[in-house]
């Protein structure tokens, strides 16, 4: 077996030097009937490169890559190019094959690499200080509110209808398993919805997302404000990081507590993970944050350093004590993430931010013009719903049949009957910077038809 | 005198040798990186794009953005960046990395190959299920190989990593206790040797965190143990292997005490590896298991993460695991993505779990095999085993063995040196080799945990077995100021981490504005 390096001599040896006959003596403790006679049943036994290869590519041709078609699929995950650089320095081996960086003294390039994302988070989202990562943008949603639980003494949430589901669904059972109480509205596809009034005493937060599940793009300064009076915390939930190249920031806006999904800078789509989720907060709420923190300090020579820090807020110092049970972070996520963002700059990144909305306008504009599709948003960044004469879902099914990834039926977000529902004929669209001309012909050409 | 190839002396007569302060503070390979935004020239950019036409915009009452604050760098200055911080990390495919309970095995590049196929890594997760069968074909099939190996019926492939299955299964255990009307069972037992996240995953919970001690053994103490159960206890969360590298002997013991009293029995997989393929979790009396894909299966650390937590259930908590699943009928594969059907509880994350981990875990036991699995996991324990006699007489071992896949020592042996675990460890890394895990588990004084995994050939553990037996030499000779200035090879010796906790500086602020501190 090709990972396995000791030789049956090798192994002959080292019995001899613990003093038994075999590695079965080895599990001794293991009471004898929960020990298996020989190997797996069933399972093949070892398989070269090839083999496995042959096993592995049958099953991805079975799928649709979004690349090879025409696709205009988004809500929390989202299609752009990542330059080949990114991939290429992640699997550096000192990077892919390292652990968590607890001896400093040799993982300076895992540490710095976080010290940079923690900074360039920070900075996207126009916030004070941010953290080395969560799993993903819907764990992050979920974990503000339980900060913001924490920082107010007050237990009940409230989540706007704009919210993606799965954010609002990851917050709720924590709700129910933890004990707070999570208010969601329901499914808000043309905004409008009064959060305001809901804000009571009991209030610890309002969750919104900018921009929403259904592309509305909004400025929250005001509610931020009212968040303020009424002693609730603001938590922002950004599902697009691109569009923080466009848009007013959360921090801007006044947001105490930013919570976002950084997937579509330097991560591949991968059917859904591994992901990164981003958490940023005002400085003053840094020793309530969930997560692993990396900060700069000297070293012995008195050189510039980094190391883990804070981690008297954590569960192996902490245990039942700890903010959060959080022992990984999304590490190598968050270094692609860092390395997409440094390539793109200042310049690239608010460039590649506006290329997504002239696409999406551009998409906009042309469905438009299809017969029975009525846009319903005013405002958007790079993704936005529409409305069409039947249920969303067919049509999306039948474009799929034509080699056309059509967007996201409402209908799978919001299922029947739950929150709002009564969604069936709206159809969520997304562009990038990878929509082309063509693509938006297949599109309209094809709805025309199915239409 | 050596020579060179052409005769000429490579070090002539007479020459300084010693290491000098060298204009650049670069010392050879080693080359100072400064942070990206201390290379910024405003304009640069490392990537082409088109330009935009000028169209207006739909952004409503929303300004676009004057200024993010971004550095621009090249391309070339940025892989040199990158590759510059890459070689300041000690890695799995530098070295031996003994981290007991971390479980540092090599990561095959054949995982890294398959998990980039287009059709798995540039799926969408919401896609309409017709264009991903392949997709959930993959799912159902890592589902079905982790319910073989553990012989347990249910699964769930939803958690992002080990304490996220950790959090999944106690919500399990949670969602039948309600269902059977015994809310008021809210005492987790949770052994002092647990891993931090068991007692801080309870407690997030809600559950109360009662400990139970150690016996001299190493083990858990049964009559301690059952002694603490009744009518208010929910269950127990046990780790086995345990994380002193012990097998709990009296596991099926516990388990039918724990049931007899009307509680579940939650396993911490992590030490999973130490047993897979020749232990089947399901005849231990498990109620619920995590496995860490990244242990057992190779998936890789990345620098912390991203994890993968898969959760094995047994027949009693399989009605109560988080959507969403996977589910085969004539039609083909579909995703239950829906709560509220039945028991079922959830989500706990966005779509549908960490699919880039799952193809490198089938990669890994579709390579390994049963046979392979056999093995891995029997040279494994070989490995920690061989390690433990070999340091016998030098360290001192905290249990009496065998040891599974590692092995764990104490701090008696370094008594009266004045040399300490963590100064044992600095000096390791001079040696070349990333340190053990120290101070965990906290049942024994100055912990060294050793976990050499079975990717080790014989001549490396030698090797290491040889530096820390020399280095315990040194220490019981006295040469304190030897241990307390390691190490002195790294690209940085040791770090203030109090000063980095009193004022922490987290963020790069331009040299201008006053660095920026927490209260």
């Amino acid at each position: 077996m090709r990972y396995l390096p000791l030789t049956e001599a090798d192994r002959h040896q080292m019995l001899a030097s613990i003093g038994v006959s075999s590695v079965d003596e080895l599990f001794r403790d293991v009471p004898q009937a929960a020990r298996r006679s020989g190997p797996v049943e069933g399972l093949p036994n070892f398989a070269g490169e090839l083999e496995v290869e042959r096993q592995l590519s049958a099953m991805a041709a079975k799928n649709v890559a979004v690349g090879s078609v025409p696709s205009f699929v988004g809500c929390g995950a989202y299609k752009h190019h990542v330059p080949a650089t990114v991939d290429y320095m992640v699997q550096r081996g000192e990077f892919l094959t390292a652990y968590t960086p607890y001896q400093p003294e040799i993982s300076q390039g895992t540490l710095q690499v976080l010290f940079e994302f923690q900074t360039q988070v920070a900075l996207l989202t126009g916030m004070d200080v941010a953290n080395a990562s969560m799993y993903d943008g819907a764990t992050s949603c979920a974990e503000a509110v339980m900060m913001a639980n924490r920082l107010t003494r007050r237990k009940k949430a409230i989540l706007s209808g704009g919210l993606h589901p799965h954010y609002r669904d990851t917050t709720t059972t924590d709700a129910r398993f933890i004990g707070f109480e999570a208010v969601a509205m329901p499914a808000a596809p043309r905004g409008g919805e009064d959060l305001v009034s809901l804000i009571d005493a009991d209030t610890s937060c309002v969750v919104v997302q900018n921009p929403d599940v259904f592309g509305h793009v909004r400025d929250y300064t005001d509610l931020a404000q009212m968040c303020q009076t009424k002693g609730a915390l603001l938590i922002v939930v950004v599902t697009e990081a691109v569009s923080l190249g466009l848009l007013t920031p959360p921090g801007e806006m006044g947001a105490d507590i930013v919570a976002a999904e950084g997937q579509s800078l330097g991560n591949a789509l991968n059917f859904g993970g591994p992901y990164v989720g981003l958490f940023a907060v005002k400085e003053k709420y840094v020793r309530q944050m969930p997560g692993r923190l990396c900060g700069q300090t000297v070293d012995a020579d008195g050189r510039r350093g980094f190391v883990l820090t804070l981690s008297t807020r954590e569960q192996h110092i902490r245990r039942e004590k700890a903010t959060s049970n959080i022992c990984t972070n999304a590490g190598l996520c968050a270094l692609a993430f860092s390395i997409h963002l440094s390539l793109l700059g200042e310049e690239g990144f608010t460039k590649l931010a506006r290329i997504n909305h002239v696409k999406a306008v551009q998409l906009a504009d042309r469905l438009s013009g299809v017969k029975g599709v009525e846009v319903v948003n005013e405002t958007f960044f790079n993704e936005f719903t529409v409305t069409l004469p039947r249920a969303a879902a067919g049509v999306v099914e039948e474009l799929a049949k034509r080699r056309i990834l059509a967007g996201v039926p409402a209908s799978r977000l919001f299922p029947n009957g739950k929150n709002g529902g009564q969604l069936e004929d709206h159809l969520i669209l997304a562009a990038t910077e990878t929509t082309t001309e063509s693509d938006m012909d297949a599109l309209v050409k094809a709805l025309s038809e199915v239409l | 005198m050596t020579m060179n190839s052409q005769g000429r002396p490579s070090t002539p007569a007479g020459a300084d040798t010693a290491i000098p302060e060298t204009v650049t503070g670069n010392r050879g390979l080693q080359i100072e990186e400064a942070l990206i935004f201390e290379q910024d020239s405003p304009g640069r950019c490392g990537v082409d794009l088109p330009e935009v036409p000028a169209t207006p915009m739909r952004l409503g009452a929303v300004k676009p953005r004057a200024r993010v604050g971004l550095p621009g760098l090249s391309e070339p200055q940025v892989v040199r960046h990158y590759t510059r911080l890459s070689q300041k990390n000690y890695s799995i495919d530098t070295g031996l990395y003994p981290l007991g309970s971390c479980t540092m095995k090599h990561n095959p590049r054949l995982n890294e190959k398959m998990a980039r196929l287009p059709g798995f890594a540039d799926v969408h997760p919401l896609q309409p299920e017709s264009t991903v069968q392949g997709a959930l074909e993959l799912m159902d099939a890592l589902a079905h190989w982790l319910k073989t190996l553990t012989g347990m019926p249910a699964v769930t492939l939803a958690p992002a990593a080990g304490a996220h299955g950790e959090m999944a299964g106690m919500m399990a255990i949670r969602a039948a206790l309600d269902h059977r009307g015994e809310a008021g069972r809210t005492r987790v037992l949770v052994p002092e040797s647990a891993h931090g996240t068991n007692p801080a995953t309870a407690a997030a919970l809600g559950f109360s965190v009662d400990p139970i001690p150690a016996g001299p053994d190493g083990r858990v103490d049964l009559a301690a143990m059952t002694a603490k159960l009744g009518p208010d206890v929910a269950g127990i969360m046990l780790t086995n292997p345990n994380t002193c590298g012990l097998f709990e002997r009296d596991i099926r013991a516990i388990a039918d005490a724990v049931h007899g009293a009307g509680g579940y029995f939650y396993c911490d997989g992590a030490n999973f590896n130490a047993i897979v393929g020749r232990v089947k979790p399901a005849d231990l009396g498990i109620d619920a298991m995590h496995i860490n894909l990244h242990k057992t299966f190779s998936t890789p650390h990345g620098g912390g993460g991203p994890g993968s937590g898969p959760v094995v259930f047994s027949e009693a908590l399989a009605p109560f695991v988080p959507v969403p699943y996977v589910v085969h009928d004539s039609n083909g594969f579909r995703l239950v993505e829906g709560n509220g059907q039945g028991t079922a509880f959830g989500r706990m994350k966005a779509f549908h779990g960490q699919m880039g981990m799952f193809v490198r875990a089938l990669a890994y036991i579709l390579s390994h095999g049963a046979d392979g699995l056999w093995q891995a996991s029997g040279d494994a324990v070989l490995n920690a085993n061989y390690v433990m006699a070999r340091l016998q007489d030098t360290l001192t071992a905290s249990f009496e063995g065998p040891c599974m896949h590692e092995c764990l020592f104490d701090d008696r042996f370094l008594k009266g040196t004045g040399v300490t675990t963590l100064d044992i460890a600095k000096a390791l890394i001079d040696e070349g080799f990333h340190p053990m895990t120290m101070y965990f588990p906290l049942v024994v004084h100055g912990a060294l945990l050793i976990e050499p995994t079975e990717t080790e050939s014989k001549a490396g553990l030698d090797q290491f077995v040889l530096a820390l037996k020399s280095l315990a030499v040194r220490a019981k000779e006295g040469d304190v100021a030897y241990f307390q200035g390691a190490p002195r090879l790294t690209p940085r010796r040791r770090l203030d981490e109090t000063a980095a906790a009193r004022k922490p500086v987290l963020r790069w602020t331009p040299a201008a504005e006053p660095a920026l501190a927490a209260e």
